[in-house]
């Protein structure tokens, strides 16, 4: 238990929080490494992948890369992203491998929300679709306005999923000596002061449980049918062995 | 200059100090036990986790369906101690467990409870009331019941569950390297730290491979427990 008051100690000292290497540094660093990650994953595959469910096209694909995505390990894609081409090199404000982080951030957010949208806009009730149309709504009209909206809370699952694995992701960064929180928790480990890896891990700890908590707020607004009707959604997306919508195993690092 | 060059003609072709190819046998030949040893240790603490967090979901689940107050602070426990990264919550077992395999695998199976508590919960689920009924009806008390006629039945979607879980396992064991009980991930880090470019790709593949065989071997074991179900897949 003296590790618990060493990480404590270590906590409160605001001398480790300032500075280029302190942690409010390092926090904000992969922060912005969360965002730009989940930004650029979310322009690349939101898109496709409704639209792909709007067509009802590429469901195998769609589907199995979440499947496909849990069974690669985040350590060895960043191992081999940062000694292969991509190299360890400082960029930008992103910090030392940053370019290799980033594009395994990017990698490792995109199953969640690829199978999430895709699932979200095929799970919307064939009978809604076809009133739609009955009222002589054209493809693309029948997307925005009918699919698009019942299908949003799931889509926001799969970002929060999403969130989760690129911040779990960004903290294992440090492990090929790239930037972020993680940092803290190797350097305390490699050099045997255990109190400051420790604190390193509450604190990537504390903000993971933040930004879920945030997500799930966010989700909770964006439904629709905020209500009776959107409880039964949900069931119907969580009756399904855990594969679809909430599934909070669509990968993790 | 002799003396490099002596050094360079006793060194194997493909990795030493001034080659360091990707692909490389002789690593493969060269470093045999170490490669071994290392999957060894990832499927021991991979097999650990997942029969560990199976020992623990079984019950909590038969807690939710029994209780269904408790079903959402259990789905929410499991659910929040899905959100830490591995890299946290090694350390924050620590403190408890020490450096030790133990800290990896109860971590492990902290995790892989968010999936498997929720499929035998959705397994049990499954089972159809009628089905349920009769079995009373024939005079199966509560307990024979859910050892019969449930569990078998819940077997499809608690398999799948099961499978999930071992998979992610699986790639999540390397990140133990934090505490040095992380399997092949250890070669990983080690592989990181001098460039070793041969180890890297060696480990990595292994990871794969091994998370692949476990994958099959789940879903023939899944075969052969339910042969009235080839129809249903996960």
């Amino acid at each position: 238990m003296r590790l618990l008051g060493d990480a404590w100690a270590y906590l409160v000292d605001p001398a480790n929080w300032t500075g280029p290497q302190g942690m409010l540094a390092l926090l904000l660093e992969q922060l912005l490494l969360t965002v730009t990650a989940l930004a650029i994953a979310l322009v690349v595959a939101l898109p496709v992948a409704l639209w792909l469910g709007h067509l009802g096209r590429g469901g195998f694909l769609a589907i199995n890369i979440s499947n496909v995505g849990r069974a690669v390990p985040t350590f060895a894609i960043l191992v081999l992203l940062s000694v292969g081409p991509v190299g360890t090199g400082e960029f930008g404000p992103y910090g030392r491998a940053g370019l290799a982080t980033l594009i395994a951030l990017v990698l490792f957010a995109l199953p969640p929300i690829i199978t999430n949208a895709y699932v979200a806009v095929r799970e919307v009730p064939p009978d809604v679709r076809e009133a739609a149309r009955g009222m002589g709504m054209r493809g693309g009209q029948v997307f925005r306005r009918v699919e698009g909206p019942l299908a949003l809370p799931l889509v926001v699952a799969g970002i929060r999923l999403a969130l989760v694995q690129v911040w779990a992701t960004a903290t294992i960064a440090a492990l090929v000596a790239g930037p972020g929180l993680g940092n803290v928790i190797t350097d305390g480990f490699y050099r045997s002061d255990y109190g400051k890896g420790l604190a390193g891990a509450i604190v990537v700890a504390a903000v993971a449980l933040v930004l879920e908590l945030s997500a799930t707020v966010l989700q909770r607004w964006a439904d629709p049918l905020r209500g009776a009707a959107a409880a039964s959604v949900a069931d119907a997306a969580v009756a399904d062995g855990g594969r679809r919508g909430d599934d909070p195993s669509s990968g993790h690092a | 200059m002799s003396v490099t060059l002596l050094a360079a003609a006793t060194e194997p072709s493909c990795y030493s100090r001034t080659v360091n190819e990707w692909f490389c046998a002789d690593y493969l030949v060269d470093r045999r036990t170490e490669l071994v040893d290392a999957t060894v240790q990832h499927l021991g603490i991979t097999l650990a986790s997942v029969v560990l967090g199976l020992v623990l979901a079984l019950p909590l689940a038969l807690l939710a369906r029994r209780f269904p107050r408790v079903e959402g602070a259990i789905l929410g426990v499991s659910t929040g101690l899905y959100t830490i990264p591995s890299l946290a919550l090694f350390p924050l077992l620590v403190p408890f467990t020490g450096l030790s395999p133990l800290t990896v695998v109860i971590g492990l199976a902290l995790y892989s409870l968010t999936i498997l508590v929720r499929n035998t919960l959705e397994g049990f689920r499954a089972v159809p009331d009628d089905v349920r009924e009769s079995a009373r009806g024939l005079g199966y008390s509560p307990a024979r019941m859910l050892l019969h006629i449930e569990l078998p039945l819940a077997i499809p979607v608690l398999m799948a569950g099961l499978r999930v879980a071992t998979v992610s396992t699986v790639a999540l064991t390397t990140v133990g390297a934090i505490v040095a009980y992380g399997g092949l991930g250890n070669l990983l880090a080690n592989g990181v730290q001098q460039n070793f470019k041969a180890q890297i790709l060696a480990a990595s593949a292994l990871c794969v491979i091994l998370a692949v065989l476990l994958d099959a071997l789940l879903l023939l074991t899944q075969r052969l427990l339910t042969p009235w179900t080839r129809t249903v897949r996960a």
